[in-house]
């Protein structure tokens, strides 16, 4: 500091002293950057995007304050009631099949198998590739002509023609869930199996000599020490889940006769393609509710974790 | 943290393993795996033998040969880079992918450190708002960001992309950080305090060092994100020679008469391979970041 002295005025030592024992004001600082994007871009747009579900704003046109009638024209509108119900359909198949599915393959992960770390490096595979090109390969598979599923179950004889899998509506509900599930797993095994390697094996060994079975030692040691992980692990899930939009836009599109639109599709078709932003802006507002709902559970999941594991509660 | 999944789970090795016998382990644990394993691998199989297939062979269909490839052909892939933008999409995604996850882990070492270590008045509240920005989805706010990026200028260019990827990056890479920056110990800090340091110095010169896999672990995750992202993209970005690989991928590989699926399958392979390959190489960063964003 000395040196510094020795070359600038006073009053601009004691001015950089000052801000660096100033905690407060350096934290500003530090902060500015990542402050100002996220503010700019984030929390701005936030608010934005609710203000515009109360305007008739369309695009190149600007909008006027019309109040709740968006909201009101959208009660009114069953492809909108459609696409809450498809949500809800989605989700919850989606993340129920992934949480059970991804548990077992944890499971099966945390044995002692040869080449692990090979096999769990794989695994992932399905999460880190983009989830669009991903679906494309998906939607390749679901081709109504040229299915490599249709046609193996015909080479096997157990199918006479070909799964019209997109085409149906409940065809194409359970294809885009599929593929949604097999995105997923990876995600949901691999968190989870982080959490598995946290539990003592020291515990199994003394419920073993108690005599508990492997049910048993799963019920009363694996899946109580692992609540606190799966509450985030699926929070994080039906969050995604919920929000989904790459999967069905490029598989489905909504389609057929909207039979997988999902709140999020359903938003960017009026709103971007449409062009009618200020309803697109209310659809999206509409999932708040929900989301809030999903990140109050979380924060509780959160909570109960620290506890659990005698950790500082703060 | 970072190290419990690298570490094998020592008691494990000699642990309760021989109280198994080999065909039930057979049955309960490696064919359940090898269909887990097959299901999750199989439509890259699918996508990467399609798109060496002549046109022909895609569609005839006849006994077991359509699971390989027998008349090899490398059409599909000179369709796509000469035929097409796709290298251009390649180029686009690369730079916004860089360049938006080097900002964003700029912005985040300093917010972490901030909150972290700085601890000034509210930073606890900060820590738990950023989580919260985390939990943002695009799907909500890319119509108010269409009308920023569109009253700003930067509709159609690479700036839309750069200046939006960092919502969806800062808060999960400060989230981590944070993390990180907690296992490292107080006195390092307070002797370098003492020793007439400034704030920055020591960010620079001791925390960054030591939390070198951290950073590597976010700047993976991140650029996977951002190689990722797709709603934006699609929304901010009009003309073909600026669309990055999953939106040009969508918007103008697939001809609504006729679907090249050589070409698509081509370009669905193409754009996975560069995240993939970074991939193999930071497997365990990867790992620790996604299981480490969990946890903390």
């Amino acid at each position: 500091m000395a040196a510094i002295g020795e070359t600038r005025p006073v009053d601009q030592v004691n001015f950089l002293a000052r801000l660096n024992n100033n905690r407060n004001l350096l934290g500003l600082l530090f902060m500015l950057p990542a402050a100002a994007i996220l503010l700019l871009f984030l929390t701005y747009p936030l608010g934005l995007g609710i203000w515009l579900g109360l305007t008739d704003v369309k695009v190149g046109r600007p909008g006027r304050f019309i109040g709740l009638e968006n909201y009101a024209w959208l009660f009114e509108d069953h492809i909108f009631w459609l696409s809450v119900f498809n949500t809800f359909v989605y989700t919850t198949a989606a993340s129920v099949i992934k949480f059970a599915l991804g548990l077992w393959l944890a499971l099966l992960l945390n044995r002692h198998i040869p080449f692990k770390a090979f096999i769990r490096a794989i695994v992932l595979l399905p999460f880190i590739v983009p989830t669009v090109l991903s679906a494309l390969a998906f939607w390749w598979i679901y081709d109504s002509q040229d299915s490599v599923i249709s046609w193996i179950l015909i080479e096997a004889g157990l199918l006479d023609e070909t799964i019209d899998f997109l085409g149906q509506p409940n065809n194409a509900r359970a294809s885009v869930i599929a593929a949604n599930i097999w995105r997923g797993i990876p995600f949901v095994a691999i968190t989870l199996l982080a959490g598995l390697q946290t539990i003592p094996a020291s515990l199994y060994e003394a419920a073993t000599i108690d005599g508990a079975g492997e049910w048993q030692r799963f019920r009363h040691i694996t899946f109580p020490l692992l609540t606190p992980i799966i509450a985030v692990v699926m929070t994080f899930s039906v969050l995604f889940t919920f929000t989904d939009f790459q999967l069905i836009w490029v598989m489905t599109r909504g389609g057929p006769i909207n039979a997988t639109h999902l709140m999020a599709t359903l938003s960017y078709q009026r709103a971007i393609i449409g062009g009618a932003l200020g309803e697109g802006a209310a659809i999206a507002t509409a999932m708040i509710p929900f989301l809030l709902a999903a990140i109050l559970f979380s924060y509780f999941g959160l909570q109960r974790r620290k506890w659990q594991q005698g950790g500082r509660d703060d | 943290m970072t190290d419990l999944l690298a570490r094998p789970p020592a008691a494990d090795e000699g642990g309760m393993g021989y109280l198994e016998s080999l065909p039930r382990k057979v049955v309960v644990v490696y064919i359940p795996l090898a269909i887990f394993i097959f299901v999750l691998l199989f439509p890259f199989y699918w996508m990467t033998v399609t798109s060496f297939k002549t046109n022909e062979e895609l569609h005839a269909y006849k006994g077991l040969q359509a699971l390989w490839i027998y008349e090899p052909t490398l059409e599909n892939i000179r369709f796509l880079l000469f035929d097409t933008e796709y290298p251009r999409w390649l180029w686009n995604t690369m730079l916004v992918t860089v360049v938006s996850t080097f900002l964003s882990i700029f912005c985040a070492v300093c917010a972490a450190y901030a909150i972290e270590r700085l601890r000034y008045k509210g930073s606890r509240t900060v820590g738990m708002l950023i989580f919260l920005a985390y939990l943002v989805p695009p799907s909500i706010l890319f119509i108010p960001l269409a009308i920023m990026v569109f009253a700003l200028g930067i509709f159609d260019s690479n700036w839309a992309l750069i200046l939006t990827y960092p919502t969806i990056l800062i808060p999960f890479c400060t989230w981590l950080l944070m993390g990180y920056f907690r296992t490292i110990p107080y006195e390092l800090e307070e002797c370098a305090l003492i020793d007439g340091a400034t704030r920055l110095q020591i960010l620079v010169k001791i925390v960054l060092p030591l939390s070198v896999p951290g950073l590597i672990s976010a700047g993976i995750f991140a650029f996977t994100l951002s190689w990722n992202e797709f709603i934006y993209a699609l929304t901010f970005i009009s003309s073909a020679e600026n669309k990055t690989v999953p939106v040009g991928a969508i918007t103008e590989l697939i001809t609504f008469d006729v679907y090249n699926w050589g070409g698509l399958m081509a370009g669905a392979m193409l754009g996975s391979l560069p995240v993939a390959i970074l991939y193999s190489f930071f497997v365990e960063h990867y790992v620790s970041s996604m299981t480490g964003a969990v946890k903390e």
